[in-house]
């Protein structure tokens, strides 16, 4: 790339992505010019590299318009810091913040230092992805005093929600700052699920690490499985069967539809339309049976390994797919017309729970949500990685921002994906399925990421020996859209709070590891 | 509203003889839905508290309130406080950060309670194990007397396990 203020290397992987070893400095300078020129921080993550004779490092994952760019910090041993960047990507904040509670690699000129992953599991100050610190050492549970952000004034009340909430939804808190029923400001605190998964992952080899990537979010296993596969891909310079390849695209756009579904039945049920949450539920069940029954798993766990996939398809199964896709196809077209008409329901999901573009494009909302705010980015269509650089996805966007918005989106990416399952069933080409991943080079860095249904996953792998993980940072897209969660709900009254919630369906357990 | 009659006809009734066509859990069903009446007398409250899961275990809950499960037809309602509910059902292995929002949901629940631990994370033999941020199997924090193995559970195996800690209880 021209014009770009440090040097960049290409790195083989299925999407462009270029890595560069760069100054505090030079840090800086090239998150600014990618900030300028239109593109995105998607993560920040630290790691240890002083049994390696080095000290510690920061690592960056940023998108601009020719692809990914990874970039890579070293600092000392001693007392490591670099300057933060939150003023150029105010997305980095939490980011900056669980680096710290992980690492004790500290962003230097930060307006917030605030804990953020740690609460009372352990000392302020022990550092979990440090390499003295044992996995397995519990500490007695500290006090977890935390300085929410308070709002004053005449009539102003706080209302605490959470961490454990009425229905069946993961655990984080939500402080509500109210006048009357309208809400004046949300902070959330998450990082309730922790359950030390990049630490874990030190222990497995690249092959056992499968599994865990696939339960780091539960409802994207796909899109983690095969963000995973792609980053060991990435360290071994291998490609996978293109049989393998196709069929990863199917279980991907399967797990899309499924998740799309349900949302759909509860953006219903949410705005006492019980009829609609039946019915999409009802979908949804049948097309979980399918995958039980044509894949061996209702949410398709385990079947994306690095060298390929566990499942094939018979010949029997194609007409199987494709009829229920038509199906299914006939259904929701059927219920995207009545939830169009049904003047009760759209009168709660238009306006309600607006992130406008520009308030987007500044905060870095991604995925299905920032695509119903006008942020076209999809993997799938700029940076297609086989098979979709043969199915010419069309990218579903919006303006609006609202409830309505991320509901029109999830309706046409329904429809996208049925299409893509189809063409995929009609042209996957034949071939083996998996074939064993040469072993990785000791000290070698592999990235992957995938289009999941609610946004980009991503995922760095650093090898060490023996095909041994060193350290792996899956990244979910949630960390870039909850703080805008916390701008939508602004001016909106607070029974609302579940119905915009349910229209991010952001995830806990990714963003908490 | 016409559009939406039409659609309800053209569906008809999903509730299985459920779950799946099999015999025994039709037995699961049946039986579930009388001990409930006999034991409870009206509907069994349960509150769910994931305490650290995947959200993998949680999809199979959502699962429950669809037209083929239809768990609120059985007699068993969700509760959105444990002060009014009979029994937990905890997802999840228990994450050290939810360790004591854990504990206070269950001494909020009145007694006598009963707690369903769910997959193979909530058993105690799940993937991330216990480490310095997990503490494993949720009987590790708060008494538990039916747990459902699997990765995860089916709808069908929930039901079973709340069936099996409903017996359980009428019997001591
Ligand atoms: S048992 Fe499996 S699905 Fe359930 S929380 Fe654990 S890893 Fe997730």
């Amino acid at each position: 790339m021209n014009n770009f203020p440090v040097q960049l290397n290409e790195l083989k992987t299925a999407i462009p992505t270029w890595h560069s070893t760069v100054d505090s400095a030079g840090f800086r300078a090239a998150c600014a010019t990618i900030r300028e020129h239109g593109g995105r921080l998607i993560a920040l993550w630290g790691s240890d590299e002083r049994a390696r004779g080095q000290g510690f490092a920061l690592h960056a994952a940023l998108m601009d318009a020719p692809g990914l760019i990874c970039l890579s910090l070293p600092l000392a041993a001693e007392n490591p810091a670099y300057p933060s960047i939150i003023d150029i990507f105010p997305a980095a904040t939490r980011m900056q913040r669980a680096v710290y509670d992980l690492l004790g690699i500290l962003a230097k000129d930060s307006p917030d230092t605030r804990k953020w992953l740690r609460h009372g599991a352990w000392p302020e100050d022990q550092f979990p992805l440090r390499k003295e610190f044992d996995l397995k050492q519990q500490y007695p549970l500290s006090g977890d005093a935390y300085p929410f952000v308070t709002v004053t004034g005449n009539g102003v009340h706080e209302i605490p929600v959470g961490p454990v909430h009425a229905g069946t939804i993961e655990p984080g808190h939500f402080r509500f700052s109210v006048i009357g029923e309208r809400v004046l400001r949300l902070e959330e605190r998450l990082g309730y699920k922790h359950k030390g998964v990049e630490k874990l992952a030190e222990t497995m080899t690249i092959e056992q690490g499968a599994k865990l990537a696939g339960r780091i979010s539960g409802d994207s296993t796909v899109a983690y499985a095969w963000a995973y596969a792609m980053a060991a891909e990435s360290l071994a310079s291998f490609t996978p069967e293109p049989r393998a390849v196709w069929l990863r695209a199917l279980l991907l756009e399967r797990e899309r539809i499924a998740n799309h579904l349900g949302d759909l039945g509860y953006l219903g049920n949410d705005v006492a339309l019980a009829f609609g949450f039946a019915q999409f539920w009802r979908l949804k069940e049948d097309w979980l049976r399918c995958n039980q029954a044509v894949f061996g798993h209702r949410y398709l766990m385990d079947s994306i390994v690095p060298g390929g996939v566990t499942v094939d398809l018979k010949a029997s199964d194609h007409g199987h797919l494709i009829k229920q896709g038509d199906l299914l196809e006939r259904e929701v077209r059927t219920l995207r017309d009545i939830y169009e008409e049904h003047a009760g329901a759209q009168d709660r999901f238009v306006t309600t729970g607006r992130v406008k573009p520009d308030l987007a494009a500044n905060l870095g909302l991604t995925g299905l949500a920032g695509r119903a705010s006008a942020q076209s980015w999809d993997l799938r269509a700029q940076y297609p990685s086989a098979p979709y650089d043969q199915l010419d996805v069309r990218m579903a966007t919006h303006r609006n921002g609202d409830v309505a918005a991320r509901l029109i989106v999830r309706f046409e990416e329904v429809f996208e994906s049925l299409r893509l399952c189809r063409l995929i069933l009609d042209r996957m080409p034949g071939g083996t399925v998996f074939t064993p991943l040469p072993p990785a080079p000791d000290n070698a860095f592999g990235i992957g990421m995938v289009e999941g249904w609610r946004g980009e996953v991503l995922m760095a792998l650093h090898s060490g020996k023996d095909n041994r993980i060193e350290r792996l940072h899956p990244h979910d897209p949630s960390w870039l859209n909850w703080p805008l969660l916390e701008h939508a709900i602004i001016g909106n009254i607070v029974p609302d709070f579940p119905l915009i919630n349910k229209s991010f369906n952001l995830s806990y357990s990714g963003q908490d590891l | 509203m016409y559009p939406i009659i039409k659609q309800m006809l053209r569906t008809g009734i999903k509730t299985e003889t459920p779950p799946e066509a099999d015999e025994s859990l039709r037995t699961v069903q049946q039986r579930l839905q009388e001990d409930i009446l006999r034991h409870f007398g009206r509907a069994l409250a349960i509150r769910h508290v994931d305490a650290g899961s995947c959200n993998g275990c949680d999809l199979e809950i959502h699962c429950l309130n669809n037209p083929y499960y239809n768990i609120e037809g059985l007699g068993i309602s969700f509760v959105a406080s444990p002060r009014h509910a009979d029994m937990l059902l905890v997802t999840g292995p228990a994450a050290k950060n939810m360790e004591i929002a854990l504990r206070r949901t269950y001494d909020a629940a009145p007694e006598p309670k009963l707690v369903v631990a769910l997959g193979d994370c909530g058993c105690g033999k799940g993937i991330y194990g216990e480490n310095y941020a997990s503490c494993g199997g949720i009987a590790n924090i708060i008494p538990v007397d039916v747990a459902v193995p699997g990765c995860p559970p089916t709808p069908a195996a929930i039901m079973q396990g709340i069936l099996t800690a409903i017996s359980k209880s009428k019997n001591n």
